[in-house]
Parts: C-alpha cells; structure tokens; sequence
C-alpha cells in the first residue's frame, strides 16, 4: 500500500537517511524503532511531505507521491501526528478536532467523526471547550491522535506517541493505537518502547544512522540477539 | 463642597463630547489596525506598506466622488472586493517570495513596496492635498450638548460593523479557525492537510481589503494625497504593539486608548503634541510590556 523507494534525504549538508526502502501493507501495523537521530521521524516527515528526498519515491497505492504536496497527501488519507503532539495551543479541544476534519473527504463525515474519536477518548468528550495547551501530556496526545483520526486516514503514522507519558498512559495508547488498526486503518509506528511497540506490531524496521539495517516479522525481532542487546538491555 | 459639584455644565459637556470624539475615532484606527494585527498574527510579516493601501482607498473614494459624483459609502461596496483583490495580487507578485525568508528580506520588501506606491501616487495623482465634500460631512448632530458631523458618524458605524464580521468570521467560521491554526503552527496545519499558502494569500487579501475600505471611511475626513497613510498606519502600529501583536480584541481596545490619548492630549496641550503622547505611550509599552497591555504571555511568538 505504501512503499518506499531508495530514499536518500538531507538536512543542509547532514545526510538523514541513505537508501531507505520499505513497504508498509494494507491493514498492517509496522514499527520503525532505532536509536535517537537514526531517521525514524525523517522517514515519517519525507512520506507525508514536509521533508522532500534527495533521491528515491514514495508510492501510495501505486502512485508517485514526488509531484503532491504535503497538504494534498492529507487528502490521499496519508495523515501524520507529529511528534510532541503539535497541538493548536489556543484552540479547544473541539476546536482542534474539527480541524483535523479540514479535508473535503472527511469534512462530510465530521459529525460522525467527532462521535467516533470521543467513543474512543471519552476524556475529550469532557474537555471539549478547554484550551488544548491547558491539557495534560496524556490528553493532548488523545487529541493529537483524534485530531489525525478525523481525517479519516488511510495511513495513519504516528511519531513517538508515548514519549513522556506515564505507563499506565503508555499502554493505554498502544490498546487504542490497537483498535484503530482494527478498524481498518494501516499504523506506521515510531517508538521508542522497544519492547512494547515490537509486541503490537505485525513488522518493525530497525533503522541505525539513516540506514534501514534489520526488518522482519515483529515477533521474531524480539527474539534477535543484536537487537536486545542494542535496544532491549538484556 | 465636593468635587463633583464643582464640575460646571460647561465642563460636563467638554468631557461628553472628548468621550465621543474618543469613540468615533476609535472605531476608524480599529479597522486600520485589525487588517495590520491579521497579517501579523498570521503571516509573521509586519505590511510596512499598509498606510499605502489605506492612501489608495482615500483616492479611489476621490476620484469617485469626483469625476462620477459617487457617494464615499457606495463606493465602499465596490472598494471591498476591489481591495480584497489587490491584496491577492499584492500577495501573489510580491509577498509570496519573501513568505518564509528572514524578517529583513520581508522588512525591505514592504518598505520597498510602501515607498513604489507612493512614487506611483505622486507621479500619477501629484502631491496636492485633495478634498471630498460629500453632503453628509457638513451635518452637524447635536445630542446632550455634543456635536459631531454625520461622516463621522457613520464612518464610526460601518468600521465597527466590519472590524466585528471580520472577528466572527475568525472565531466562529471553519476558515477562521484555519487561518488561526496556521498561526500557532504552520507544520501541523500542513500535516491537517491545510493548504498554507491559500491561507496567506486570504490573509493578505482580507487585511488589504480593510484597510482599502478604512480609506474609503476616512476620505470625508480627511485630506488625500501620497502620503496620507503615513499619519494612520504610524498609529495603527501604536495600537497593534499595545494590544499584542497579532491581537484583534487587544487591537480593538488598543485603538480606543490611542484614541483616548490623541483626544485627550490635543484637547489639553495642543494638537501638535499628540504624536509625542502615543509615541510616549508606545515606547512605555515596549519597555514594560512588549507582549502588549492585554497580550497572552508568549503568545506573540505563537500567534493568535
């Protein structure tokens, strides 16, 4: 459904990713996990447009992503939560889903959207006319990833949606992260909770200094040496 | 004997009619300033060239009047869609390439702009003061011992009517909150699938065409010639810092204090002073609260 052709992308000078090539199949959860600055928001970043690559091709569905922009991608039902959840601080909660909403496609839909990710999140049901930037770390990810979710994606990639919260929080986005992969919607996953997102997910791809170095079934990479040692201490 | 005793019937009446002049001159700066506060807000460019705009509303309401007998408030109904599409062409040839440069590339692109229009002004129109006398800025209102002509009066009415329209369509319409969101951040409002670069061209265009229709508002009021939007857009600065940057409800009551200010100080030391008072006031405000008297601390850095 989504791949990834060679991608070799830059910041200035610096080099971020070197001949990243990855697939991403319909109703799959992949994991990208690796070391910080080893590319897995970069990966997320060139496929959703913000970051353009060097050299190498995004394909959705078959089709060359070079030539549409970042925001058309939205429409395409490419959407992305940034990392450190990007909310609009000084909108509500509401306010912040109904704009997740912008595009046409799902702007039809939003009134049964909002339904779906309040069923969800039933916290910002609570908070709907509180200002985002007064929400905890834990809701503002909720509203973050209800926010993507109102765009009705296809693809939904999320970066580091568990960074700074407290365990109990974490798993609970991962059982979330879960059900919305149940309900049909492919996960492109960036995580730093080795463990936990290797057990959620169905693939992972390890990246290590812009270089894809290990992919495989999720399970199996559990099990493999190098990557306990490099990311699991054990 | 108290004070309140002591204030004469005659002095009642000079307070009454500074609080009215106060309020109809307040009404006006606000619609200048809002347009400023928008692009700011959202844009993060300061339109050193918004004065300029503002000089052309006052000659396209002239020449109206003048060679086709147009009143200045029918003229506004044209003036809107005509600014708003000056806007659009002014963001498309000018403002779109300097959108993400640095601040000096964009300082210099709308000083330069403002200076082009002037020259432009001066050779076309040349630099002689031109006045409109409509019918309606030689009727004189008397209520409870103040006077005001009737243009200023609806001047007044009409600028408030439109400064509230454009402050429900930003609060209350879905591209309001979009323009909102693209100010509190850019990336994220791309990544909503937003297209950023519509919004600031509909940004551009919406503060254009207010202030083009304050130009139009003022025209009975005041003298048109090249530089006449200097003497308006130095205080529609003024009221966007006092406010906070890229405030509209600060802008609003920012107008009103610099209003107060004018009034206030022409009446008790003279006309020629009022520049120094809000001038005064601009520099205090910087010093002790560069987020503006009512901004959110931060928020300038963030947007509205």
């Amino acid at each position: 459904m989504l791949r990834l052709d060679a991608i070799d992308a830059f910041y200035g000078d610096v080099q971020a990713l070197a001949a990243v090539s990855l697939e991403v199949g319909q109703g799959e959860i992949v994991a990208l996990v690796g070391a910080n600055a080893a590319g897995k928001s970069t990966t997320l970043r060139v496929v959703s447009g913000l970051v353009a690559p060097r050299r190498g091709r995004v394909l959705f569905g078959g089709e060359d992503l070079t030539p549409v922009a970042a925001h058309r991608r939205v429409e395409r039902g490419i959407v992305q939560v940034p990392e450190g959840r990007r909310l609009f601080p000084f909108m509500s909660v509401v306010e912040n889903l109904l704009l997740g909403a912008h595009p046409a496609r799902a702007r039809a839909e939003r009134a049964s959207t909002v339904e779906y990710v309040y069923s969800l999140f039933p916290v910002l049901a609570d908070r709907r006319t509180q200002l985002a930037g007064s929400l905890s770390g834990g809701e503002q990810q909720m509203c973050a990833i209800g926010r993507a979710l109102m765009a009705r994606p296809r693809v939904l990639m999320l970066d580091e949606p568990t960074l700074g919260l407290a365990p109990v929080l974490v798993s609970r986005i991962f059982e979330t992260v879960r059900a919305i992969n149940a309900d049909g919607v492919t996960v492109l996953l960036v995580e730093q909770n080795v463990r936990q997102a290797l057990t959620l997910a169905h693939r992972a791809c390890v990246l290590e200094s812009g270089k894809l170095v290990l992919q495989g079934r999720a399970r199996e990479l559990l099990g493999d040496e190098r990557l306990k040692r490099a990311y699991l201490g054990l | 004997m108290d004070s309140a005793r002591r204030l004469g019937r005659a002095q009642i009446d000079v307070l009454a009619q500074l609080g009215v002049s106060t309020v109809l001159l307040g009404g006006i700066y606000a619609l200048i300033a809002v347009g400023l506060t928008l692009i700011f807000g959202i844009m993060r460019v300061v339109n050193f060239a918004h004065g300029e705009f503002l000089m052309l509303g006052m000659y396209a309401a002239f020449w109206a009047y003048d060679l086709a007998a147009l009143d200045p408030y029918l003229v506004l109904l044209g003036a809107i869609p005509l600014f708003f599409a000056v806007g659009l062409l002014t963001y498309v040839l000018v403002m779109r390439g300097v959108i993400h440069a640095s601040h000096n590339a964009q300082i210099f692109t709308t000083v330069g702009l403002s200076i082009a229009l002037q020259n432009v002004a001066l050779v076309v129109w040349t630099g002689d003061f031109r006045t409109l006398r409509p019918w309606h800025s030689s009727v004189v209102i008397r209520v409870l011992g103040t006077a005001f002509n009737l243009s200023q009066v609806v001047a007044f009415a009409i600028a408030v009517a439109l400064t509230l329209a454009l402050f429900a369509f930003m609060k209350w319409t879905h591209s309001g909150r979009v323009m909102r969101a693209t100010a509190q951040d850019h990336d994220a409002a791309t990544l909503m699938g937003i297209d950023t670069d519509r919004v600031y061209r509909l940004t551009f265009a919406i503060g254009i065409a207010c202030v083009g229709a304050a130009g139009v508002l003022v025209s009975p009021l005041y003298a048109v010639y090249p530089t006449a939007g200097l003497q308006f857009v130095l205080l529609a600065y003024v009221v966007v810092v006092l406010g906070g940057l890229g405030d509209m409800v600060g802008a609003m009551l920012g107008s009103l204090i610099v209003a107060a200010v004018e009034v206030l100080g022409s009446y008790v030391f003279g006309v020629a002073w009022k520049e120094v008072f809000y001038f005064v006031l601009f520099i205090a405000v910087l010093v002790f609260r560069p987020a503006g008297l009512f901004g959110q601390r931060g928020a300038e850095t963030l947007g509205v």
